[in-house]
């Protein structure tokens, strides 16, 4: 705005200041969250990593003994593996389920019907979804467990079974998270210029020249952005767990951060499942940098 | 990255002209199968939910309910004593699941309202005001989105417990209402796009910023407000963890928490499915309500949302 009289460049203008202030206060609620409930919260964290803290008698600073204490502990590792073992199971099938599905939507229908459904298991709550898969999957009563007996195969114990639980908890979550990885590859694949399609059908290229030749690379950004986030959403799986399995049977499905959460809330040692959760936070950052670095993220071929 | 959908493109010619090759008959074939793959599992649930307690052992895999019954959901909803509930075959357990449906609609609609006017009155600072701290304040907010929960919640409990708020509508929203990242990000892209020279006119005629905001920028950006409150509800619906760790009590539960106590409650023998189906049927009900009435809005949004 043009000012009436000109002042000396450091002194704010009244329309200026005005400015700031709307400024301010329009940013203040967010503000204040940000700082109450991600700024303090991320350093308390690494504060209380520092401690031996039970919420009953006061924090006492032992350094980093819980870290040490980490590094010696077999089911902080146990717990690392079975995540990395989960996210192993997890992702591929999802990625290439959800391409696939991507690709047939984009081919053959442009239905809403069709996309609802695809998406539907998405939308609802982890614990729904476990609780729907809890009794399709019951060793008695399940509807799977009855086609599999009606085919003539054993019934299997899924959730039950240590050597499958985990398994189960990563199909049922492929359920959940298939759709939601179509709609964004879908998403993507409409940005891909058709005639780029055309042209390779004159020059003779096959269907699946195609797909690997023009659609999967031009499909990379949105490839990053479904990685990073299912990988590390995956990480930290929880809630289909609690629902479940509880960790068990025979503590094949505690995953890492279902043992930092039975740390913090059932051992109450809130210092040890702090420096875990530290630990957790640092790797996966790590991941991330690693991925957006390796897949170059920031380049985009169709500009 | 930007995955927006472009209509105009998606509408192009299609490069294939045959309709019926044995790849299309395949690939029909397995996106159909699919289909019902996801679908199953909820006729299942709507299926045992009308069935009668006795009825699962020797009905659990038919497709169909024999004989239908809505017991199950008057006995959850509390329309039926514990003692009449057991004389049926139920649990007979006492959760109240109207109490929890409404505490699930409290808690969303406050989280939505906030966050969203929160959100919005941020986004239109950062995307519009000059303010000292501006940019890295906004970097801040983006980088928030970066920490994952694990890390918060512990601190995050702990002040909830010092202020006395466990088991407590405010303790529940908290973290949420103020401020979400994701919520400021997205807005603040869509302001950045309205046109200045909307603003600058009503600059000229003496407007302040404040009613710039509330009767310009506002009144154009309804869609992606609405995008925002949907996807922010769809997530607060869905919300399990911190509810429940910070309102296990019953009087508080939210849905999402209510039914896995009420599994619980059962775990000794079999679970009473008819009456956990049930209470599952009435909790996906929501979702599928809002598929039906905003589809396009919904799947456009989810999107969208994977655009950033």
């Amino acid at each position: 705005m043009a000012d009436p009289a000109p002042r000396s460049p450091h002194a704010l203008s009244p329309t200026r200041r005005s400015e700031t202030l709307t400024a301010w206060a329009l940013v203040l609620p967010a503000l204040i969250g940000f700082v109450l409930f991600y700024a303090l919260p991320t350093l308390r964290a690494i504060e209380i990593s520092f401690t031996d803290w039970n919420l009953l008698r006061a924090p006492k600073f032992v350094g980093l003994a819980n870290y040490a204490t980490m590094l010696q502990d077999g089911k902080f590792w146990q717990g690392m593996k079975l995540s990395a073992y989960y996210v192993a199971l997890n992702i591929p099938l999802q990625t290439v389920l959800g391409l696939f599905l991507a690709v047939a939507m984009d081919r053959l229908t442009k239905s809403l019907f069709v996309k609802s459904i695809v998406l539907l298991p998405y939308l609802l709550s982890n614990v729904l979804v476990a609780m729907m898969w809890l009794w399709m999957l019951d060793p008695l009563l399940g509807l799977v467990n009855s086609l599999i007996d009606g085919i003539g195969f054993e019934r299997q114990p899924f959730f039950g079974g240590a050597d499958q639980a985990l398994l189960t908890v990563a199909a049922v979550n492929i359920w959940r998270h298939m759709g939601l990885v179509a709609m964004l590859f879908l998403a993507g694949l409409q940005n891909i210029p058709r005639n780029l399609y055309e042209a390779a059908a004159l020059e003779g290229a096959s269907e699946w020249q195609m797909f690997w030749r023009i659609t999967l690379p031009l499909l990379r950004p949105v490839m990053v952005f479904v990685l990073v986030t299912s990988v590390t959403g995956s990480f930290q799986i929880f809630d289909t767990i609690a629902v479940t399995t509880n960790g068990g049977p025979q503590d094949s499905t505690r995953v890492i951060v279902y043992y930092i959460v039975q740390n913090a809330f059932s051992f109450y040692k809130m210092g040890y499942a702090s420096a875990m959760s530290m630990t957790l936070c640092i790797a996966m950052m790590i991941y991330t940098v690693f991925q957006m670095r390796v897949m170059k993220a920031s380049e985009n071929d169709l500009a | 990255m930007n995955t927006l959908v472009s209509p105009a493109v998606a509408d192009a010619t299609p490069h294939r002209i045959r309709i019926f090759t044995p790849g299309r008959i395949a690939a029909w074939v397995v996106l159909a199968a699919m289909l019902v793959i996801t679908l199953a599992p909820l006729w299942m649930v709507v299926k045992t939910a009308l069935m009668h307690s006795a009825d699962v052992y020797t009905e659990s895999a038919q497709i169909l309910p024999t004989d239908p019954t809505l017991a199950n959901f008057k006995r959850v909803l509390g329309f039926m004593t514990g003692d009449e509930s057991r004389a049926l075959g139920g649990s007979g357990a006492e959760i109240n699941f109207m109490r929890s449906l409404g505490n699930s609609l409290l808690f969303t609609s406050i989280i939505v309202v906030t966050q969203v006017s929160f959100a919005a009155m941020a986004a239109y600072a950062f995307a519009r005001l000059r303010f000292p701290g501006r940019n890295v304040l906004f970097a801040l907010f983006v980088g928030s989105m970066m920490v994952p929960g694990v890390v918060t919640f512990i601190p995050n409990f702990i002040l909830i417990k010092d202020l006395g708020l466990l088991n407590t509508m405010v303790g529940m929203v908290a973290p949420f209402c103020l401020m979400q990242g994701f919520s400021v990000f997205f807005l603040r892209q869509f302001f950045l796009s309205i046109p200045r020279d909307l603003e600058e006119a009503a600059l000229l005629d003496g407007a302040s910023y404040t009613y710039i905001f509330t009767h310009v920028v506002l009144p154009l950006s309804i869609t992606p407000l609405a995008t925002i409150a949907m996807l922010t509800g769809i997530n607060m619906w869905n919300e399990f963890f911190w509810p429940y760790l910070v309102a296990k009590d019953e009087v508080q539960q939210v849905l999402p928490v209510a039914l896995q106590s009420f599994k619980s409650q059962t775990a000794q023998g079999q679970p009473d499915w008819t009456g956990l189906m049930a209470a599952t049927a009435i909790t996906v009900m929501p979702t599928i309500l809002l598929l039906v009435v905003l589809g396009r809005r919904v799947v456009e949004s989810v999107q969208f949302s994977g655009g950033k």
